[in-house]
């Protein structure tokens, strides 16, 4: 019973290798790399602290899948990796600097005044513990490294449905954010916390066409008559 | 890096502070050793206290009676006083607390509290309000520097005033320091050290406490550690106390119901803990609440059960046992939340003691005291004038050297890893929820063993970047210096008062109405008890 963990270190070379390590069986895969850097190797390096799937800091790709490793117990030959579209840097520690910076870019905060009794419409967006699985899971990334990604839209969706004042969050998510979406869902997979990004960002979408915005495919699509010629 | 206020710690107290004193026009670098969200304050779940005008006296009566004598009125009055303020300051940030079927903020029960006065956030109250928070000091361009680890705080040794600190960059390995007008240290609590039996994340090891002791500071009441009735019992993951606000029950092995499960915490531990020492099992029962209330109330817990104790908490009863979880000790604040013996240094949220918990904590009173007292340390900070110019300090030079020292001088003949666990372990069984002379001074005798090996252990990663290897270490040191003083306090304490209790001595003793307070003089400890005022 082992696990595969892919070791990174920018110092060395070659940079990445493929290291084996015993499965602690009943543990969780965070308890593993625990028991892996007290008793086997103390320079495995990864991410970690309320071992209770709130903090967001342990996510890694399982297989491929982005996983939290305080909730997730490692099988037999698991491929373990650092999230993706991040910058790795060392081992299982990824950026997240570049993503968190998604949250400004998207204005995703607070503006006008509160609306509580809409607060039970953002239940399950507020449990956002920030750890990325989403953005990791999102195939936009690879052709579009500046989309904001499903966790600001969800978040900036939160704020929305709870504020008077909109428009500053709808104004900042029409570049490389609610259209450049594929609505794939696999940012709804990947969510440890049940949100449903792809959801809030078609409820955005309607938003921003309320708010006068239009689909950017509609209007670069052609439907083989132009009504605007000869009138 | 200079700025005028330098916040150490990015919970919700931190936070809180930042977004405070940045309103007020200040300067604002708010470190942190891992990224900011990372806190425990993410963890807590049950509620935050805020008391309606007609039941203001009767919150700040269930705090002080909680306190056991070693509460101040005037700071409860004050944290009491602002609740409903601190509240609607978080509403307004958007932070979605519960409604009830009236459309109105739901409340609930925590046991020790005359009214119900809890709001929450299903049970994630904690981490909508940190990530609240976070958002807001996004908007406000509060700047963070993450991944920094807190060393030592730098000093003007003529007047004793703060200047900042120096800190480890982990990204890079360098040590580097932050000078600052004024410095607000939120580092959390040291429920950590009891390694393995907490429910507290990783790298609750008191670091501010120990970097102030270190730095001249005063530490005081660090006996004093909460024991949480409810934590899982093979992972001593946190069940909220909100399963038994709500109903659930305490049941031991015969299934037989032996506390009244609303008493303070202390008490249900005390209670548990007699029952495990009479080998029976304890478990938590809310099988009777069904699973689609279960769902909707807890679901946090629903979720960790499973994963924890491959158990459905909605047909199962849940194993269970008491653990490390809140420290009211902490770093000596006075009503300014300034930091004894020192200048210009401020100390808030829970690596603080501001009288306000005293004995023993009442639940919903702690996401309280982060946020109201977050605002209030933001505020001194900003308002004090500081004295001294930035001089040459020779605290990095010594930092940097110790670092060195740490890789190449330190022989790594002793596994602290190893150490780590055993000290959380005797820690646990002896200066846990029962406590008595013999037990308490066979932990000193086997943490002062450790002191003394410590150059004995060490590093097994030699890199520069990103190793976490040496944090676990300093850790561990820091670890070593907060344990001393608690172990101190618990056995200086001949009495029994809120969460120390000392089968020796059950009865509470008034001429122990008092704190213990610590401090160094040429690196040794030094303690006494000082009268309550």
């Amino acid at each position: 019973m082992k696990i595969t963990i892919k070791r990174f270190d920018k110092r060395k070379e070659p940079q990445s290798i493929d290291m084996s390590y015993p499965i602690f069986e009943g543990l969780t895969l965070l308890e593993n790399f625990i028991k892996i850097k007290t008793t086997i190797d103390p320079t495995l390096v990864f991410n970690g602290v309320c071992r209770s799937g709130v903090c967001g800091s342990c996510s890694v790709m399982v297989n491929g899948k982005a996983k939290l490793a305080c909730s997730y117990k490692p099988k037999d030959g698991d491929y373990i990796e650092p999230l993706s579209y991040h910058e790795v840097q060392r081992d299982l520690i990824v950026d997240k600097k570049k993503t968190h910076n998604t949250l400004k870019t998207s204005h995703a905060v607070m503006y006008g005044d509160v609306i509580v009794e809409n607060f039970p419409k953002v239940t399950v967006q507020s449990d956002c513990i920030l750890c990325n699985s989403c953005f990791a899971s999102c195939p936009v990334m690879a052709v579009n490294e500046n989309f904001l990604g499903p966790f600001a839209l969800s978040r900036v969706y939160k704020y929305t449905a709870i504020s008077s004042d909109s428009k500053t969050s709808i104004d900042a998510i029409q570049q490389n954010g609610v259209w450049d979406c594929t609505l794939c869902g696999e940012c709804t997979l990947a969510c440890p916390q049940g949100i449903d990004p792809k959801m809030d960002i078609m409820n955005l979408r309607s938003k921003s066409v309320q708010s006068g915005y239009m689909d950017p495919n509609m209007q670069n699509m052609s439907f083989g008559l132009d009504f605007t010629q000869g009138f | 890096m200079v700025t005028d206020v330098l916040i150490i710690g990015s919970g919700g107290a931190g936070l809180s502070a930042a977004l405070r004193a940045k309103e007020l026009g200040a300067d604002v670098i708010v470190a942190t050793k891992t990224l900011p969200t990372n806190a425990n304050t993410c963890m807590a779940q049950g509620g935050f206290n805020a008391s309606s005008n007609e039941d203001i006296q009767t919150h700040i009566d269930d705090t002080l009676k909680s306190s056991r004598g070693l509460g101040s009125s005037t700071m409860i009055d004050l944290m009491c006083k602002s609740s409903k303020a601190s509240l609607d300051w978080l509403i307004n940030l958007g932070v979605p607390f519960s409604l009830d079927s009236n459309g109105d903020l739901a409340t609930r029960f925590m046991g020790g509290s005359t009214n119900k006065r809890t709001y929450y956030a299903e049970d994630y109250t904690g981490l909508k309000i940190l990530q609240g928070l976070y958002d807001e000091s996004l908007k406000r361009d509060i700047h963070f520097i993450a991944n920094r680890y807190l060393l030592n705080l730098i000093i003007d040794e003529e007047n004793n005033e703060v200047n900042g600190a120096t800190f480890l960059d982990i990204n890079s390995g360098d040590v580097e320091e932050v000078r600052a007008k004024s410095v607000i240290i939120a580092t959390g609590g040291y429920s950590g050290i009891y390694n393995g039996f907490t429910t507290n994340g990783f790298g609750s090891t008191g670091d501010g406490i120990a970097a102030v002791v270190r730095a001249g500071g005063v530490a005081s009441d660090l006996e004093f550690i909460q024991f949480h009735p409810t934590a899982l019992k093979k992972s001593s993951i946190l069940i909220s106390e909100a399963a038994r606000g709500e109903g659930g029950y305490l049941v031991n092995s015969d299934g037989v119901r032996f506390v009244d499960e609303l008493l303070p915490r202390d008490e249900v531990s005390r209670a548990i803990a007699k029952e495990l020492s009479q080998n029976k099992e304890v478990f938590l029962d809310v099988r009777h609440l069904g699973s689609e209330k279960l769902s909707h109330l807890l679901p946090q817990e629903l979720k960790l059960c499973k994963i924890h104790e491959h158990i459905d908490m909605a047909n199962e009863l849940i194993p269970i046992k008491s653990v490390a979880h809140y420290t009211m000790g902490g770093i000596e604040v006075d009503q300014k939340l300034q930091v004894g013996g020192l200048k210009g240094c401020f100390a808030v949220g829970e690596c603080s003691n501001a009288h306000i918990h005293g004995a023993n904590r009442l639940g919903g009173n702690s996401l309280l005291e982060i946020i109201s007292m977050g605002l209030v340390a933001g505020e001194n900070a900003v308002n004090y004038e500081s004295k001294s110019e930035f001089k040459e300090n020779s605290q990095l030079a010594k930092d940097i050297a110790f670092i060195s020292a740490v890789y190449n001088n330190f022989t790594n003949q002793i596994n602290f890893y190893e150490k780590r666990e055993f000290l959380g372990k005797i820690l646990y069984h002896n200066a846990g929820v029962i406590r008595n002379d013999t037990g308490l001074k066979g932990v000193l005798a086997a943490l002062r063993q450790m002191q003394r090996e410590f150059t004995f252990m060490g590093i097994s990663d030699k890199s520069k970047e990103f190793n976490t290897n040496l944090i676990d270490f300093i850790e561990f040191g820091n670890a070593l210096e907060v344990a001393e003083m608690l172990l101190v306090g618990a056995l200086h304490r001949n009495e029994s008062r809120g969460a120390h209790f000392r089968e020796d001595f059950p009865e509470l003793n008034d001429t122990f109405q008092s704190h213990s307070i610590f401090w160094k003089e040429d690196g040794v400890l030094c303690a006494q008890f000082k009268d309550v005022k």
